[in-house]
């Protein structure tokens, strides 16, 4: 037992060469995410009429994406660890920024423009969240971990920028953010019970919390309960991505056919609704197609936490898995009418510089976590 | 030592994370699961309905209305015809703020008040996405400033559409008619109707062929976007533009008819033998051309206050009282129930006494023992009187019906007035009875009768040719001739040539010998002779006083003066046209009724005296 782990370290001791790390990466990964990219350039193309309008600029940004990515992957993960903390408080500095001179963007401040880039530092904050509170739990024991005191500078952690992003205001995002945080809390090993008590006081405060919504959010969870009570306002746009998701049918009405994104009955069809634009082009099968390799990317990243051999490198991938299948449970949610309409891209498909970027620093992350899964860290505190 | 402990603990956390990670991808699976349900619920279950709503999202059908069908006159001249007309639209679901974009609309095309309260209606009345007309016949500049606004004008859209012309103006009306605007009982059924500009025909022709002129709306079948652009057409069906309509009047000789009769004159002319209306003269008219553009309150006043009826045809709906023009139904009907031979002699002092009323004839001195045709001749009041008498009104007014009097002719011309000869059950239907001494007044065309001067050519019609001619406007429609219209094609009535012959002989008589009452309905030489009867109505009783003082019709207000009426065919020989004349308070009917009829006549034969005679039928001289 022991000698197998010391001949783990000798390996490493020898050294890790740059050339044998890129050999680790995992390729049919990469691969995966270039198959979900195609289909992105694929939508953009029929959203666009032709290439030039969105496509092209999709791949360009993937190109840059992909690179940065591998990129990533070559840092050693233990220095990322060690800087986790300097990512955090860059993400809250960026979204303290973004609400003092931030775009407004549908009624909240949400954008900082970089020239070429539009960034949404709350898409960034979440990474640098599951970074830094992976960094935090890395070295405690469980035992640790079932101290509450322990836990409240990782709480209070989630709750700094759940209030900036809440600010904003843009309320899904601040969900999505705590629940990231959660999943990470999760599968540290913090008692169960802690989650429940946590949830009940949710249930007992969200009456409450509703008084308090804007406006525009409490007429958001009302159209989501009845979309059709205001066909022409906020519900016209679920009843218009039903028409055309219900209209695609089982085999779609062809490339470049469907004639509720052609007509532009679909709202922003480039960005929150490309999936309507792929279930109407290609169907039921092009739908489930596009689902089942989205579900291979979140199972590709717990396969990766699986692997792991050190608590942060699971902690992040299970984090960032997570922080993909929010993004996509939330965007083809709100496309379905499932859940309210929550603005949230779908990754690698959706038109969007900022998100292709923070998606792209995801997966690099994750790679890096794959790469470095066997380094040691320095031994967990009792 | 520390390592060992360290990788337990390892070992250890590494179980808890497995676990709670195990938890957390299943929970997102069954959330993937859940994704998946619910395309496949949409996409395939309810696939169908989100079809249907997709098409709906993205089709809309436009109808496109046809140009309506024109009205040309006997030599194919055109009454109502059709003129571009540029038009500015409005559809109100196009816009954001309707008042905004009319504002915005008025400083480039001005709109009056009249403009503003219409549009305001029409917005209230019509659905959001009918187009409404806000401002016709716009100008060139004004046409290309709205072009060069379009993008402050959402919702406001230009065309070319259609709008009627009546190039005769207020000549042809009565026949012709007009249009207007739809109003909702106009509304019968075909969606056309809604299209802004849309007009229907209100009188005369325009009314009667309307569904003819109307034609069949074409249809487009659009795929537009979101905002209502159209992207393409899928699917077309072309108008089917209205029919023309010709009808027999010629413009030419109509207006030389016209330019002679003064306010107040009816002028019927009938081709005696096929029933064509030759020319129908109601003085005075209107400018239907007014109606395309909206009348305004004071002109329809102007029109409906004046007795002088503009707007009323009083050839087919007039009713006077037909006066000595009837004497040749009371005739033949006494001929027919042989109550009265042609050769019976009935004396004439003056007057008749009955029951305490004293029945005077016009002429106060009497007539002595005349005949029948002498009677009409004369147009001896008191023979009249006791041929009523012994005839009875119901055998009358069987013989008035069959020569069209009282009856409905079935014209082409909406709203024609059926009229009325009184009978013993129409009395009775009053509640009244009928007397005996009623009969008196009857017999002499007064009283009860309500006529319309083209009945009273019709009769004319009939007398000459024994037939029941029909009257009729309309020659062919859409180039092809309407069929029944042969002189063989009206049966005959079934009364005695003799009887019959005795009845154009008087009437001859009347025009052409000494003693009769219409010397100035002579025809000059070359025209063949003129057979007519004069008649003359009172409008108010002339008392006992007024005759001992020497009644003058001449020297009363106009208004109390009686009606002048002239009934007449010619040739004498064989009848071509038949003509009827009634001047309200024209005073005396072979003074002023009987030369105007002549010079009617005179002008009808002169006119198409040149042309073919009387214009040959198309079947006819297609048949040859």
């Amino acid at each position: 037992m022991s000698g197998v782990y010391e001949r783990r370290l000798l390996t490493e001791d020898r050294g890790f060469g740059l050339l044998q790390k890129f050999w680790q990466v995992p390729w049919g990964f990469a691969l995966l995410i270039c198959a979900l990219a195609a289909i992105g350039y694929t939508a953009l193309y029929s959203a666009g009429g032709g290439p030039e309008v969105y496509a092209s600029k999709h791949a360009i940004r993937f190109g840059f994406g992909f690179v940065m990515m591998l990129t990533i992957a070559m840092i050693d993960i233990r220095i990322i660890a060690r800087f986790a903390w300097l990512g955090y408080l860059l993400g809250i500095a960026l979204l303290v920024l973004v609400l003092l001179h931030g775009n407004v963007g549908k009624g909240a401040q949400r954008w900082i423009d970089l020239g070429p880039l539009q960034l949404q530092p709350s898409e960034l904050m979440k990474i640098m969240l599951v970074l830094a509170l992976a960094a935090w739990f890395q070295r405690a024991s469980y035992e640790r971990v079932g101290n509450p005191l322990f836990l409240v500078p990782a709480v209070l952690m989630i709750l700094l920028p759940m209030g900036l992003i809440l600010k904003q205001p843009n309320l899904g995002t601040a969900l999505i953010t705590a629940m990231i945080g959660g999943a990470v809390f999760l599968a540290a090993g913090v008692r169960l019970w802690k989650f429940a008590i946590v949830l009940g006081g949710a249930g007992f405060l969200v009456p409450l919390a509703y008084e308090h919504l804007r406006d525009y959010q409490k007429a958001r969870i009302r159209i989501f309960l009845n979309p059709e009570s205001d066909p022409l306002g906020a519900g016209y746009n679920i009843i218009q991505s039903k028409i055309a998701l219900g209209s695609g049918g089982l085999w779609g009405k062809g490339f470049l056919q469907g004639t509720q994104g052609h007509l532009n009955f679909l709202p922003e069809k480039q960005t929150d609704f490309i999936f309507t634009m792929i279930a109407e082009e290609f169907g039921l099968v092009g739908a489930l197609g596009t689902l089942a390799l989205l579900l291979a990317v979140v199972v590709f990243c717990f396969l990766i936490a699986f692997r792991c051999r050190h608590q942060f490198g699971r902690l992040v991938a299970i984090g960032l898995g997570t922080n993909f299948f929010l993004y996509v449970f939330v965007n083809i949610g709100m496309v379905t009418g499932s859940i309210p309409v929550g603005g949230v891209p779908l990754p690698l498909i959706s038109w969007g510089g900022s998100a292709m970027l923070t998606t792209m620093l995801g997966f690099g992350l994750l790679m890096s976590v794959q790469v470095h899964r066997d380094v040691e860290f320095a031994a967990a505190r009792e | 030592m520390i390592g060992h402990t360290a990788r337990r603990e390892e070992e250890h956390r590494r179980g808890i994370f497995t676990r709670r990670a195990i938890g957390l991808g299943l929970g997102q699976l069954g959330l993937f699961g859940y994704l998946a349900h619910r395309l496949w619920s949409i996409q395939q279950q309810e696939g169908e309905k989100y079809t249907l709503l997709a098409e709906e999202n993205r089709l809309s059908a436009r109808l496109m209305s046809s140009p309506r069908g024109r009205v040309l006159d006997r030599q194919g001249r055109v009454v109502a015809g059709n003129k571009l007309n540029w038009r500015a639209l409005l559809v109100p679901e196009q816009t954001q703020d309707v008042a905004a974009t009319l504002a915005t609309f008025s400083k480039i095309v001005p709109l009056t008040e009249q403009d503003n309260a219409r549009v305001e209606r029409e917005l209230r009345r019509r659905r959001r996405f009918v187009p409404l007309v806000l401002r016709e016949f716009l100008s060139w500049e004004e046409m290309a400033r709205l072009e060069v606004n379009a993008p402050d004008l959402p919702g406001i859209l230009t065309d070319v559409g259609h709008t009627r012309i009546y190039p005769e103006g207020p000549e042809m009306v009565h026949l012709v008619g007009y249009v207007a605007p739809p109003a909702e009982r106009d509304m019968d059924g075909d969606p056309v109707l809604a299209l802004p500009g849309m007009r229907v025909g209100r009188q005369g022709i325009e009314r009667f062929h309307e569904k003819v002129l109307r034609g069949r709306a074409g249809a487009v079948q659009l795929e537009v976007n979101v905002v209502g652009r159209v992207i393409r057409e899928l699917d077309r069906r072309e108008p089917l533009p209205g029919e023309d309509i010709q009808i027999s009047v010629d413009t030419e000789l109509h207006k030389k008819l016209r330019a002679k009769a003064k306010e107040g004159t009816t002028i019927c002319v009938l081709d005696a033998k096929n029933g064509e209306i030759v020319s129908l003269v109601s003085q005075p008219s209107f400018d239907p051309n007014v109606f395309t553009s909206g009348v305004s309150a004071a002109q329809w006043k102007a029109w409906t206050a004046t007795r002088s009826t503009p707007l009323i045809n009083k050839a087919t709906n007039g009713l006077y009282a037909p006066g000595s023009t009837f004497k040749m139904m009371v005739a033949l009907a006494g001929l027919e129930a042989k109550v009265i031979g042609p050769h019976d002699r009935i004396s004439c002092h003056g007057h008749l006494d009955f029951g305490g009323n004293r029945f005077h004839c016009h002429n106060r001195r009497g007539h002595g023992a005349v005949d029948m045709r002498v009677a009409l001749k004369a147009s001896c009041d008191v023979y009249f009187y006791q041929l009523a008498m012994r005839c009875g009104i119901d055998r009358i007014a069987a013989m008035a019906n069959r020569f069209g009097l009282g009856v409905d002719l079935e014209i082409d011309l909406p709203g024609t007035r059926r009229g009325l000869v009184p009978t013993k059950a129409w009395r009775q239907a009053q509640g009244k009875p009928w007397n005996l001494g009623d009969n008196i007044i009857h017999g002499i065309g007064q009283g009860w009768y309500q006529i319309t001067p083209i009945a009273l050519a019709t009769m004319s019609a009939r007398l000459a040719t024994g037939r029941a001619v029909q009257p009729h406007l309309t020659r062919a429609i859409g180039g092809k001739p309407v069929p029944g219209r042969r002189p063989e094609d009206f049966p005959s009535l079934n009364i005695p040539e003799r009887d019959l012959q005795l009845m154009r002989s008087a009437m001859y008589g009347i025009c052409n010998e000494g003693g009769g009452t219409a010397p100035l309905a002579r025809l000059p030489a070359g025209y063949g002779a003129m057979a007519g009867k004069t008649g003359s109505v009172q409008v108010r009783r002339v008392t006992r006083a007024q005759r001992e003082r020497g009644y003058s019709a001449e020297r009363v207000p106009r208004e109390w003066r009686p009606h002048a009426l002239f009934v007449c065919f010619a040739p004498y020989n064989d009848p071509q046209y038949a003509i009827s004349v009634v001047i309200e308070h024209g005073i005396a009917g072979g003074k002023y009724a009987a030369p105007a009829a002549r010079d009617a006549m005179m002008t009808v034969m002169n006119h198409f005296r040149g042309l073919a005679p009387a214009g040959p039928r198309v079947a006819e001289s297609r048949a040859g």
